[in-house]
């Protein structure tokens, strides 16, 4: 290519530069002006949506300080009754406070085991398989992943928990079946590989076991992953009901959830041989208690939310790395 | 170096990762392994003091009365449309808030509107029960309450079967499209920037950058989503249907799905070989279902497949 040929194309590079350059001066006025409305448009819709994803807890806040009569007579409120705003619902769920308590402690203390448990099979089970000089890291992962192509259905299982393993009515029951989850093991697997395979490598040289390499040096760089495991096991614990239900008859044994299941259930139940059989319905304020139990079983979560949020994010971010 | 002589020195070399793999192996043996083996008692006349192993066989009665039942058809029919509408409502749902999401500038607003979607998620199927109690309850609900105030009739949602279909849905994407989008928001917040950058040098619209860019840069992620959705298609939402329907005969038409009707048999009518048998079949139907779409998948594209 000869001398005059370079100047000339960076000549017409300079020239078309200058050319965009024009245009984009041009394109931003108009470009901001269907930005604006893409902007206001989702902004309408998104923010509808947002409504309507709060709306029914401030329907369940609302009813639960409205008074049972005016539950009765007017219906769930729509917007706050002043005149019969009322602390009554509350009073009543906190009248006998041992029942909640205690479920408030079984949840917690279900929670916190749990939890803890749970964020320890996933990483150590993980940290193996992301071990690149495991020998049979694949056959094993394998194994683990198999069991969720494939399962002998709940019969096999409730069976296995209730006969053998002696479930009713034991904490073990409501700690062991959310205890492990592949899905988990396999977060915590691929943000494992992330980690420099020379950390391991060069511990091991060093002369430090497997365990202490776990333990002292990857977990302390997995704490985005800890945070992220222990929020997704946390919130499935306490919100479990499926598990005391199967398992739990003893009413002092209730996770708070199912506590609230109960509560919701039986006094639909008390209100509809209240009704069939004629009696007056019964002066317990029901409706009002079912509201307020609401609130209690899920104020604590609700309010950690906001701050737990990012995690979650964070989290999923985690998780879309295909294992 | 033999075989053997190679094992025994991977072991010696591996024994403590091994020892850390133990816990969660028993743990699978045990809870999955095992009770895959239990499978048999779909053939067996369940006894209590038999168990799963010595209780007698039957033969396929157990199928025979779950056919008889004529309940089969109509709860596999349930799951497989719920969940194919899930799979859809959800994927237009989450992707379209995570885009219009994206577009937002005002970041406060932003922020306070992804929080507030997320809400939902993080409340139990029993409270989820609670929130339709409090809008559909017939006599005292909300929903009625608005109803009547204009004039209308009040709605009867538990005697009527086919508005279900719509409640379940909306309920189903109510929960669950605050955290499926930010699966996709991340997607997009990965993009590369100059590629928009050069579209709108190259005079393209809001829009068109939506239509032309962002949405087909989502498809693997929406692949693999909707794949993950399929290979479940024969597993219903236990909760979603067990906490908000109840045990409404009258619904069942309309919300049972497979899960349902399992636990009922099992747990309700204590009909263990029945439910067995309906459990079996929904992890066979589960397990063809993975494995044909993984491998149409892995033929047209192997970069979606699952494994």
């Amino acid at each position: 290519m000869s001398a005059e040929t370079i100047s000339l194309t960076e000549g017409t590079i300079i020239e078309e530069q200058k050319l965009s350059d024009k245009t984009v001066i041009r394109k931003k006025k108009k470009m901001s002006s269907d930005q604006l409305s893409v902007n206001i448009v989702g902004a309408l819709l998104v923010g509808i949506f947002a409504l309507i994803c709060v709306i029914p807890f401030y329907l369940i806040i609302v009813a639960s300080f409205t008074s049972e009569n005016s539950l009765i007579r007017d219906g769930y409120p729509i917007l706050p009754r002043l005149s019969e705003l009322s602390l009554q619902s509350y009073a009543l769920c906190l009248k006998n406070p041992t029942a909640i308590l205690k479920a408030y402690g079984m949840t917690i203390g279900v929670t916190v085991t749990g939890t803890f448990l749970a964020v320890l099979f996933a990483t150590m089970t993980g940290y193996v398989l992301s071990r690149k000089d495991f020998p049979w890291r694949n056959q094993f992962s394998f194994f683990f992943f198999f069991t969720t192509l494939f399962n002998g259905g709940l019969v096999p299982w409730y069976l296995m928990c209730t006969r053998y393993l002696n479930f009713k009515n034991s904490i073990i029951g409501l700690i062991l079946p959310l205890m492990f989850s592949v899905w988990n093991m396999i977060i915590a697997k691929s943000f494992m590989a992330g980690i420099p395979a020379e950390i391991s490598e060069s511990a091991k040289i060093d002369g430090a076991n497997d365990i202490t390499i776990f333990a002292k040096l990857i977990l302390p760089l997995s704490k985005p992953l800890i945070a992220t495991l222990s929020l997704f096991s946390a919130l499935a614990y306490w919100n479990d009901w499926y598990n005391c239900m199967l398992f739990v008859t003893n009413e002092d044994m209730f996770t708070l959830q199912y506590y609230l299941q109960r509560i919701l259930g039986s006094a639909e139940a008390m209100r509809i041989v209240a009704e069939k059989s004629g009696i007056a319905l019964p002066s317990i304020p029901l409706e009002g208690m079912k509201m307020a139990m609401t609130i209690i079983a899920t104020g604590p979560i609700v309010l950690l939310y906001p701050f737990v949020q990012r995690y979650f994010v964070k989290g999923l971010t985690i998780g879309a790395v295909k294992g | 170096m033999g075989r053997g002589e190679y094992l025994v020195k991977n072991l010696k070399r591996h024994w403590m990762l091994l020892l850390m793999l133990l816990p969660a192996l028993i743990y699978v043996i045990v809870f999955s392994y095992i009770p895959m083996t239990g499978i048999v008692m779909a053939f067996k006349k369940y006894q209590y003091n038999g168990g799963i192993y010595s209780s007698p066989w039957n033969g396929l009665s157990n199928f025979k009365a779950l056919f008889i039942s004529g309940k089969l058809l109509q709860v596999t029919r349930n799951t497989l449309l719920y969940n194919v509408a899930f799979i859809f409502f959800g994927v237009v749902f989450e992707m379209g808030s995570a885009i219009l999401l994206n577009e937002i500038i005002n970041k406060l607003f932003k922020k306070t509107v992804q929080s507030l979607m997320f809400l939902p998620y993080f409340i139990s199927w029993v409270v989820a029960g609670a929130i339709i109690y409090n809008v559909f309850n017939y006599e005292r609900g909300v929903f009625n309450n608005i109803v009547t105030s204009f004039g209308g009739t009040p709605f009867d949602l538990y005697n009527t079967p086919g508005a279900w279909p719509f409640v379940l849905i909306f309920l189903k994407l109510w929960k669950q499209t605050g955290y499926g989008s930010v699966v996709y928001l991340a997607a997009i917040t990965g993009m590369d920037q100059e590629m928009f950058e050069a579209a709108s040098i190259d005079g393209a619209s809001a829009w068109q950058k939506i239509k032309y860019l962002t949405i087909p840069s989502l498809r693997p992620t929406m692949m693999i989503l909707v794949l993950l959705g399929i290979g479940n298609i024969f597993r219903g939402d236990f909760g979603l249907f067990y906490q908000t329907v109840k045990s409404s005969a009258l619904l069942q038409p309309m919300t049972d799905v497979i899960d349902t009707y399992v636990f009922r048999l099992l747990i309700d009518n204590g009909n263990v070989g029945v439910s067995a048998a309906a459990g079996l079949y929904q992890s066979v139907l589960c397990f063809i279902t993975i494995m044909v779409c993984n491998k149409l998948v892995k033929k047209a594209n192997p970069d979606y497949a699952l494994y």
